[in-house]
């Protein structure tokens, strides 16, 4: 599927701090995600109308907007987590490198292989630090231990959370701190090799120090694989974006190059809430 | 904490007229506060006394000396008790090894563990992970019920139901192997059914409480329900689960109904599930219902057998209690 891809990723230095803001963005690439005259459903109530959006290949897309805008429900659509909560029902396509997702023959544990996923809260299993790397390549078959010796190390370098951990890979990883348990969890979504990422919110919990290292991680993610990123933080989306969607009341009021947003959106609404006169 | 005044909304110039009445409100509620605090700690006190009660007289006729009353071990060495292969209290020739009875109920807690904690957990793993809230909701009450059969219908079913109909025409016509009509197989199954309700209930509500993100954490890495069911939810409640292992092993030890029916009432050293045996609740209840005068030896020997029943069960609840307080994981 992606060898080379992770043939590149392997050689990554760990941890790299360059500051996304200010930096030229490159040209968006390739169209990973599309959805279109997309809408959700919790039972009869609509929460998502007619969304129209497309996510380019290797950059960061974050979505903002006030809270119960619909965005995280959005975000969680493209790995079809929705699918876990009773009633709920999606209209319209979402397509995945022109694959609709939503098809009733695709297999859901393979798209969400290819669609990781980190989540608000970090999510550690209670179980060491390598087998939280570990379990995602241990389901799906993978269980060669040298194999997994140097996946566990790859990740957690990518994670830039390696240098922290390397001695201790059989503690227990509830022991980790909130900024490391998060990397963590980024570290064992990288480990089923996703070529999209889902982070929701992934920093809203975390000291200003930690922020900073996880932004800085997505910064250096994006080279490789597809982010697409919800925050409550205005100036996160500005630092890590290129494209900046933003969602009100369950519509996508605007799409546009994060600079522009931020700078010069088109709508009225975008403009309030940017400049923080509601929301 | 007693009030010494009234909360400040009372305080209002057309209610209260002068200090006097709001101090004499006060006193009688000191009073009434009281009472209902020493009726309450009394309540609570009857366990304990229970409790208290029931040790000092298992060690008043097994072990304590005093004058004028010869306890069991005064007559029996604990060094006989202990390694002597023969129960034989009713016999000429008396012997008091606690190992058959020992030996005897750990076969048919055994079998009850069987079948019934492997069964508990699945029906809870079930209940908790796949069966829709409607299922859900019909089969909790129903698998409940079975907790509220008496034992002694479970005894009647183990020898008159599982034993002729079940255990003898597989394995006596089918194997050929002999099966008594009362047997350690029968008890122990019917056993294993009764703390069924037990583990599905108690790891039923450990499962339910490792919280959901979990789970998505699982399924967003492209884990499948039973990869999610047996490697996180399963693993994240271990300590709960075992914990209600413990308590239903040491329900089905304590269990007396159903194995002195189904099993029998004849104590010997073996392991063969097939034949009649004797547990130690057993024994207890053949010389409670016997003609065995009080003060003898053979009386006595029912309250040794009761102080190491009440041992084993204690010990496994104390173990259990701390499995739950040791690792448990703490999720915020």
């Amino acid at each position: 599927m992606t060898n080379s891809m992770q043939a590149a990723t392997g050689s990554l230095v760990p941890q790299i701090t360059v500051s996304a803001a200010g930096s030229a963005h490159k040209e968006p690439g390739r169209i990973k995600f599309e959805t279109r005259n997309m809408g959700f459903f919790y039972g009869v109530h609509q929460a998502l109308t007619d969304i129209n959006l497309k996510i380019p290949e290797r950059s960061v897309t974050a979505f903002i907007g006030p809270s119960g805008c619909g965005k995280s429900t959005y975000l969680r659509s493209l790995n079809r987590m929705n699918d876990i909560i009773e009633g709920t029902r999606v209209i319209g396509d979402v397509l995945l490198d022109g694959e609709n997702i939503y098809d009733s023959d695709v297999d859901v544990v393979a798209l969400r292989k290819r669609v990781g996923m980190v989540f608000q809260k970090s999510t550690p299993f209670p179980k060491s630090i390598y087998d939280n790397i570990a379990f995602g390549p241990r389901i799906a078959g993978r269980t060669n231990k040298e194999e997994l010796d140097s996946l566990v190390e790859r990740c957690l370098k990518q994670a830039a959370l390696w240098n922290e951990v390397k001695d201790r890979l059989r503690d227990s990883a509830m022991a980790l701190s909130g900024g490391q348990q998060q990397r963590l969890c980024i570290a064992r979504a990288l480990a089923t090799n996703p070529e999209v990422l889902l982070m929701d919110e992934p920093a809203s919990a975390l000291d200003p120090a930690s922020t900073a290292r996880i932004e800085d991680l997505v910064f250096e993610l994006k080279q490789n694989y597809t982010i697409v990123i919800v925050t409550h933080n205005m100036q996160q989306a500005a630092r890590v974006s290129e494209i900046t969607a933003f969602f009100c009341l369950g519509q996508l009021v605007e799409v546009g190059r994060t600079k522009q947003m931020f700078t010069n959106p088109t709508q009225k609404q975008t403009e309030d809430y940017i400049t923080g006169r509601f929301g | 904490m007693i009030p010494t005044s009234s909360p400040p909304d009372a305080i209002d110039a057309t209610t209260v007229k002068t200090g006097g009445s709001l101090r004499h409100t006060a006193s009688w509620l000191r009073v009434k506060e009281a009472i209902i605090r020493w009726l309450l700690f009394g309540c609570a006190l009857i366990s304990v006394i229970t409790t208290a009660s029931i040790i000092f007289v298992l060690l008043y006729e097994a072990v304590l000396p005093f004058p004028g009353h010869k306890p069991f071990f005064a007559e029996v060495s604990l060094w006989d008790f202990l390694t002597e292969t023969r129960w034989t209290p009713q016999f000429a020739d008396k012997h008091f090894g606690i190992m058959p009875l020992l030996c005897d109920t750990l076969l048919v807690t055994g079998i009850s563990g069987i079948v019934g904690l492997p069964i508990g957990l699945m029906s809870a793993v079930y209940l908790s992970e796949y069966a829709s809230p409607l299922r859900r909701n019909i089969l909790k009450p129903i698998l409940e019920l079975l907790a509220g059969i008496p034992t002694v219908v479970y005894g009647y079913f183990g020898l008159n139901v599982i034993t002729p109909f079940v255990l003898r025409p597989i394995l006596q016509s089918g194997l050929g192997l002999d099966v008594q009509i009362f047997n350690a197989l029968s008890g122990g199954i019917v056993v294993g059914l009764m703390i069924l309700p037990l583990v599905t209930s108690l790891s039923e509500d450990v499962l339910r409480a490792v919280p959901k993100s979990l789970r998505e954490a699982g399924y967003a890495l492209g884990a499948t329900k039973f990869d999610v069911s047996a490697k996180i939810v399963v693993p994240s409640a271990l300590s709960g689960i075992l914990a209600s292992f413990l308590l239903a092993l040491s329900r089905a030890i304590g269990e007396t109904m159903a194995v002195t029916i189904a099993c029998g009432q004849r104590p010997i050293l073996t392991l063969n599930p097939l034949v009649q045996i004797q547990t130690m609740t057993s024994y207890v209840v053949n010389v409670m219902k016997g003609d065995t005068p009080a003060g003898t030896i053979e009386y006595n020997s029912l309250y040794a057998v009761a102080l190491v029943l009440f041992l084993i069960t204690l010990s496994m609840n104390i173990v259990s209690q701390f499995i739950l307080r040791r690792y448990r994981e703490v999720y915020h």
